[in-house]
């Protein structure tokens, strides 16, 4: 709680700042948590369920906690035609996890995004913001297993 | 010849493909020459690309890589490895906007100084405001964000309009997937986006400066914040008697959003949904104030109309529509990237000769994101201009440009389009909230082999329904992908409903994937290969069990596995004849 204030204390009060304020602890803790909710709404003096209808309607706002490698897959129009659907399906089964969740281990969370702007590369996905492109099967079990060797160590 | 500098293209599509390890690799290896950052130059198909200045001019060298040889190749200047622009593209380009882009250091305001940088907001500087606004009426100018109003009436309306705060927003909100022009422009030029704003502010009176940008534009985002320093450094936000500020806003992941009065809404902290118009932000915008929204791309046209004047800027394009326009080429073609053509170029230049795309290989192209529409292969000498595209039923859009195979299925596309539109829908209104999601429901039902004649007919009534019924851009043009689908490719949807079958063999429900055992060298790694154990060691598909997730038609080495179509290949436990 004292760590959310700490962050919130640099954050104007104008209403206009809503969004920031929320980015800033989604960018500090990787989702928003019930407690931030609240820290949040009584920040700018507004109720929880407006700070809540703005975190639901933003697709970069996360409820759920992530992984330590958070895996987007691009589904942008270039990657959707170039094949992103088996590239999500390639990760899940490999993984074990759907759109949206994070394994058990806390060490991968899947998520599909619109479009990473990369579509001259498609397709392509990007694993903490580093962008992978032209994958392949073989590839992109490559990127996975590499990971997973990184997070182990 | 001396070599007396190494660029390295490092836009986002140059560091996906590695240049950030060739920059730190060639730095190390590089004492006495200079080696910096540049923007994209557009050949993304070519990354991670360098350029070498030297005092003969620059040569190129493509596909570069963070080894010994490479670097020894570049500084020998070996003609392996070299980069050349294809003639049958440079032919159909028009670099103008782009001139800089790729050129010069992306963080330097010297370097854009160096090159006319600035010269058009000084020329502003001293020319009275209803003379720039004057000045882009003349040119022509309209918005490259899509709908393509004319630039300088919206500033002549801001203009007009006394209040103690006038705003002015940068649309950097490049939600159309498959689009990239903006981040390329901003991530390369930033300078030049900025420019173009603060002329927009001295013509048009505005006091705050906004600038809405994707948070998933990481890049551009650092390079229009160090721009804005420079700005504020060299004091070049001080117009006349007053100075102005610039604002970065991120976003936060909303299609909408794009939408301007969305766009109002979530810079005001709020959900950002459209509000009814009128009143137009030009009366009423942020927090009640003036406002007037220009794209990044219109905005980064301005200094060059102040740079050279409105009626050369007019001197290229089409009657209604003047200078060039950026297309993000991706899909289905052998050069993708980004292309800068004057308008009333034919889109078959663009597919063909810019693109490299092989006469015959192409179905259609989607232009404008999923509120544009296709355009089929023998329509393509259609001219780029706004009224001409949307007289085929597309539009201009922001520049997204998808080519789409032979080997693609249209309703496929269709769904797909409406599957994005159905989920960014911000709920306000009910055609939009509930007729995307019905819409998408029948494609889903076609392309699953399940569809009827009535969901076509279904989906042709529903279409201009939602459009009549919604509120903004989005809605009024989320039922484009499928209405231009039905126009060009009916035989497709009919296809999928009478004879329940997908021609380009795409819809996984209506395909079976078989191994054309006379060419199978038994090799065996698509037994390995296959997930669900589909595959029989006698090398037959079961396609009972199979997902058809193309695993094993990738790893082929004999490309004998293939799609078929739906009922011709085998079901069962194998043993006997696929």
């Amino acid at each position: 709680m004292s760590h959310l204030s700490e962050l919130l204390k640099k954050i104007e009060t104008d209403r206009s700042n809503l969004i920031k304020a929320l980015q800033a602890v989604q960018t500090d803790e990787g989702y928003i948590s019930n407690e931030a909710i609240e820290a949040v709404a009584a920040h700018f003096t507004v109720s929880t369920v407006e700070v809540e209808g703005v975190v639901s309607f933003y697709a970069q706002f996360k409820r759920v906690k992530p992984g330590k490698y958070k895996i987007s897959v691009c589904d942008g129009t270039a990657c959707h035609i170039k094949g992103a659907s088996l590239v999500a399906g390639w990760i899940a089964e490999d993984l074990g996890i759907k759109d949206g969740e994070t394994d058990k281990e806390g060490l991968f969370s899947l998520e599909t995004v619109a479009c990473l702007g990369c579509c001259s590369l498609a397709p392509v996905i990007s694993v903490n913001g580093k962008v992978f492109g032209n994958l392949d099967r073989k590839g992109l079990l490559k990127i996975l297993k590499d990971y997973r060797k990184g997070g182990a160590a | 010849m001396k070599i007396t500098r190494i660029k390295v293209g490092a836009g986002s599509c140059g560091i996906a493909a590695g240049a950030t390890e060739v920059v730190s690799f060639f730095k190390k290896e590089i004492k006495n020459i200079p080696v910096v950052e540049v923007g994209c130059i557009g050949h993304c198909y070519a990354e991670p690309l360098i350029e070498v200045e030297t005092d003969k001019g620059s040569i190129f060298y493509e596909k570069v890589q963070p080894k010994k040889e490479h670097v020894d190749r570049i500084l020998s200047l070996k003609e392996e490895g070299r980069f050349v622009i294809r003639p049958q593209r440079s032919e159909r380009e028009k670099i103008k906007v782009l001139a800089l882009a790729g050129r010069i250091d992306m963080t330097s305001i010297d370097e854009y100084l160096a090159h006319d940088g600035y010269v058009g907001l000084k020329k502003a500087l001293e020319m009275k405001p209803a003379d720039i606004v004057e000045e882009v009426k003349i040119s022509g100018l309209r918005g490259r964000g899509g709908g393509g109003f004319p630039t300088g009436t919206k500033w002549s309306f801001l203009a007009a309009k006394t209040a103690p705060e006038k705003i002015l927003i940068c649309n950097a909100d490049e939600g159309d997937p498959g689009a990239f022009m903006d981040r390329s422009l901003m991530e390369s030029v930033p300078h030049q986006v900025l420019e173009g704003m603060l002329i927009a502010a001295l013509a048009t009176g505005a006091t705050k400066l906004f600038i809405y940008c994707r948070a998933e534009y990481p890049l551009a985002i650092r390079n229009l914040k160090i721009a804005i320093e420079q700005i504020y450094e060299h004091g070049l936000n001080k117009l006349v008697t007053r100075t102005v500020e610039f604002r970065l806003k991120e976003g936060a992941g909303a299609f909408v959003c794009g939408e301007e009065t969305a766009m109002i809404n979530s810079l005001e902290g709020k959900r950002g949904t459209p509000r009814f118009r009128p009143p137009y932000p030009t009366d009423s915008g942020y927090h009640g104030y003036p406002t007037a929204i220009n794209n990044v791309e219109t905005f980064g046209n301005v200094p060059l109309i102040l740079r050279e004047g409105g009626k050369a800027f007019a001197s290229v394009g089409t009657q209604g529509s003047k200078g060039t326009k950026l297309f993000a080429l991706a899909g289905d073609v052998k050069y993708p990237g980004l292309a800068e053509v004057p308008m009333g170029v034919t889109i078959g230049d663009i597919v063909y000769e810019v693109g490299g795309a092989e006469k015959g290989s192409v179905k259609a192209v989607q232009i404008g994101g999923p509120s544009g529409g296709c355009i089929p292969a023998d329509k393509f000498d259609a001219v780029v201009d706004y009224d001409s595209l949307k007289s085929l039923g597309a539009i201009m859009g922001s520049g997204g440009l998808i080519v789409i195979g032979q080997n693609r299925c249209m309703v496929e596309t269709a769904r797909y389009f409406l599957e994005f539109t159905a989920r960014e829908s911000c709920g306000k209104c009910t055609f939009c909230r509930i007729g995307t999601k019905r819409m998408l429901e029948r494609l889903e039902k076609i392309t699953h082999g399940k569809g009827t004649a009535e969901d076509v007919d279904f989906l042709a009534d529903l279409g201009p329904k939602v459009i009549k019924g919604s509120l903004c851009g989005l809605g009024q043009t989320a039922p484009n992908p499928v209405l231009s689908t039905l126009r060009y490719f009916r035989h497709e949807y009919d296809a999928h409903t009478k004879d329940h079958k997908c021609p380009a063999l795409q819809c996984n429900q209506l395909s079976d994937v078989k191994i054309h055992l006379d060419k199978c060298i038994k090799c065996g790694i698509c037994v390995k290969t296959c997930a669900v154990k589909a595959i029989s060691p006698e090398f037959v598909v079961d396609n009972t069990v199979c997902t058809r997730c193309n695993s094993c038609i990738e790893v082929c080495p004999k490309k004998t596995i293939s799609r078929v179509e739906k009922g011709t290949g085998h079901y069962g436990k194998s043993g006997g004849k696929s």
